[in-house]
């Protein structure tokens, strides 16, 4: 759209690619909450989307991470045009979408594709699992003879027999279930899938298993992921980037493998700790320890405290800002904008951690920062651990 | 009492006659509780590791239900004790975490009186006093402004809440035993290590012994301290957490612990999976349950091996494989820090 002098979020794997296949634009989506007797009168809203700039290369897989309740399914379900959004745009494949009717998204719904979180509740149980991924292709006219065979083939593809298409779901386990999902979604030969959660209901040897499949399956044919997932240990295995939310804002964007070895945002790095590590050793030296819970910090890392806001009414300053334990009077009263880091890597927070001065100081405010944040970029003071880093 | 196990269970066996046939849920397990020790038991869904819980609360005795083997709390029978029995046990010296918050709070009752409720079951305790004691339980457990809360319904709680509600309901008579079946399970990742440090500090500050009910090894490595791996309904493998964590004896195990993703090391090409599923409980395959899924597999495992201490010097640590303990540390696949379920010598490695 602007001037592309300055690399936007969406160019750090394949700078001079072609447009990014889904770009998100100041997107807000906000659920009004009504009350009254007769005339109802909007009395607060859930401010669930809350300016998020996005883009989504080509043959990429972003990983959308955050706690219930941060919007991540809400932004995903509005990039799907499921939920309308309330301000700010959409483009798909460079065409604004954000206002499109019925008939206009029909050729795009073909695109785009979901994979759901609940491998029980997303199939339809009075339906043979043939009908259930028969049941796109039919809606976009494809030919009926062609389908028993296509069935077959999405069936062989996600690694279930083809006999397996007579069967309804219940004769599944979640792991096969959410195979069949998986065919569902593919059966139109869709450039992009948002995988809500895709694993989440599933036992780790499953989730395994099911990760691996979603990998071959972008490999061979060349699809667009967006992995929306609650916590960073299963997006990391299928992500080439990862957007870290909390409370309708994004925290943190950056390539896959660096936000696991520097997490910037404080927000980001609380994820981390917080997941267990299966090792008792390491765990023991990590020494990690419970804030707010009525553990005393013995120089471990302190598992982050309390429990996200209330979205209806957002925190002033930087969302985070009261469970955060960098936070100073800053904090409460601007709103930090996304700085760009080394290597496109994006946070949003005034005393980012593991980056040097100067790298701090070479920050500069990214286009994508929300429109409501503050022109302060982080100085650098804060980065020599005058907050306590070490 | 100081010394001994507070619960011991033997040859515990539960099945269930459906409709595709006989579902043995738990088959044969056996372990000691002591005293103020958290014991996890892992598993994949559909294993048994549920039913062998609440089994031992008398939570599991439907019409269709069978039960074997005993199991002993402090010179009482539980899996035969009467309901009157139970009722005095349940709460009060055993009590139960459940794993969802949601639906396992009474939707229309105030959480302070649901606690109240259970107290006033077990003690003569008045009214207000009982009311004073659940709000220093709540405080306890970490909810802020407890005082208010008492008179919360559960509905005004956020998930993270109700489960402290659930723990702070668990606790108010003073259990020496507590289950939690898959406590964190609802809730996010922050959320989930401060309720462990809640349960973890509870555990300090009352001596009461735990049973964790999970399928997450990541939360056992952070708390447990010895740990039971169940498959299809059995216990293949038992032992402290290091020795299960770091010398893992059965190819369960191996693959388990191969699956988890770490965060702290580098992210592998592939996740290692096992492949296949889980038998079905009413269809086992014979001899070691394991066996169809097992890369390791020899003539010997169809006999069903026995959960006995195969390393010479370590009598706790048991597991269900015929492979001879050399052959085992050879074969898994072990880099640093990480284990793997391995392959069969010979076989071409891909």
């Amino acid at each position: 759209m602007s001037v592309k002098a300055e690399p936007g979020p969406g160019d750090i794997r394949r700078t001079g690619a072609s447009k990014p296949l889904v770009e998100v634009r100041h997107l807000k989506v906000f659920f009004p909450i009504r009350q009254g007797f007769l005339v109802e009168r909007e009395v607060g809203r859930v401010h669930a989307v809350n300016d998020v700039t996005l883009g989504i290369e080509q043959g990429e897989t972003l990983g959308l991470v955050g706690e219930s309740g941060c919007g991540k399914t809400t932004l995903s379900r509005a990039i799907m045009r499921l939920v309308d959004p309330t301000k700010g745009s959409i483009r798909f494949r460079g065409e604004d979408i954000t206002e499109a009717g019925r008939r206009r998204l029909e050729p795009m719904r073909r695109e785009m594709q979901m994979v759901f979180q609940d491998p029980f509740a997303s199939l339809n149980p009075r339906k043979r699992v043939g009908q259930i991924i028969r049941m796109p292709l039919r809606l976009h006219g494809a030919p009926r003879d062609e389908a028993p065979d296509r069935v077959r083939e999405l069936l062989r593809r996600v690694g279930l027999h083809p006999e397996h298409a007579n069967r309804y779901p219940h004769e599944f386990s979640g792991g096969q279930r959410q195979r069949i999902g998986v065919a569902r979604a593919l059966a139109l030969e869709p450039s992009l899938i948002v995988l809500d959660e895709p694993v989440s209901a599933l036992d780790v040897s499953v989730q395994a298993q099911i990760i691996n499949l979603l990998d071959d399956l972008q490999d061979d044919m060349g699809l667009t992921y967006l992995f929306v997932a609650h916590d960073l240990s299963v997006v990391r295995h299928i992500s080439d980037r990862i957007a870290v939310m909390y409370l309708g804002k994004l925290m943190e964007v950056s390539p896959a493998q660096e936000l696991y070895s520097k997490p910037i945002h404080p927000y980001t790095s609380a994820l981390l700790t917080a997941i267990p590590i299966p090792d008792p050793e390491a765990n023991r030296r990590r020494g990690r320890v419970a804030a707010g819970g009525g553990g005393t910090p013995r120089g471990g890392v302190a598992v982050v405290g309390g429990e996200p806001p209330n979205p209806v009414d957002p925190p002033s300053g930087c969302v985070f800002h009261p469970r955060c334990p960098r936070a100073t009077e800053l904090c409460r009263e601007v709103e930090p904008p996304l700085a760009r880091y080394r290597g496109g890597h994006l946070a949003a927070c005034h005393h980012p951690l593991n980056v040097s001065r100067e790298e701090t100081v070479a920050t500069t405010r990214d286009p994508s920062s929300p429109l409501s944040a503050g022109d302060v970029l982080p100085d650098g003071a804060a980065a020599e651990g005058s907050l306590g880093t070490s | 009492m100081s010394s001994g196990p507070l619960l011991t269970v033997r040859d515990l066996g539960v099945s269930f006659t459906a409709e595709e046939g006989v579902v043995r849920a738990v088959d044969g397990v056996t372990f000691d509780l002591l005293p103020g020790e958290v014991l996890a038991v892992v598993g994949e869904s559909g294993c048994g590791k549920s039913v062998m819980a609440m089994t031992l609360m008398g939570l599991t005795r439907f019409p269709n239900a069978r039960f074997e083997g005993t199991a002993h709390y402090k010179g009482l029978e539980l899996i035969d004790a009467g309901e009157e029995e139970l009722r005095r046990i349940r709460g009060a010296e055993i009590a139960m975490i459940f794993q969802d918050p949601m639906s396992s709070l009474n939707p229309v009752m105030r959480v302070g009186e649901q606690i109240i409720e259970q107290i006033q079951a077990h003690e003569g305790v008045p009214a207000t006093e009982a009311r004073e004691r659940v709000a220093q339980l709540l405080d306890r457990v970490g909810i802020p402004r407890a005082r208010d809360r008492v008179d919360a319904y559960p509905f005004e709680l956020s998930g993270g809440m109700r489960q402290r509600v659930m723990i702070a309901l668990a606790l108010s008579c003073g259990p020496s035993v507590l289950i939690a079946d898959e406590p964190t399970t609802a809730l996010d990742v922050t959320i989930q290590a401060q309720i462990l440090h809640q349960i973890q500090s509870l555990r300090d500050e009352t001596g009461a012994a735990v049973i964790l009910v999970t399928h997450d090894l990541g939360v056992v490595a952070e708390i447990a301290d010895r740990i039971a791996v169940m498959y299809a309904g059995r216990i293949v493998e038992q032992g402290t957490v290091n020795a299960i964590f770091y010398d893992p004896q059965h190819p369960y195990t191996w693959g388990l612990l191969g699956s988890i993703t770490r965060v702290d090391r580098a992210r592998p090409e592939r996740l290692p999976a096992i492949a296949g599923l889980p038998p079905s409980l009413a269809d086992r395959p014979e001899g070691c349950h394991f066996r169809p899924r097992c890369p390791h597999e020899f003539d010997r495992c169809r006999d069903v091996p026995p959960l006995v201490a195969r390393i010479d010097g370590d009598d706790d640590h048991l597991d269900r494989c015929w492979l001879p303990v050399e052959e085992k540390r050879e074969r898994r696949e072990v880099r640093p820090g990480e284990i793997g379920l391995g392959r069969k010598p010979g076989a071409a490695a891909a």
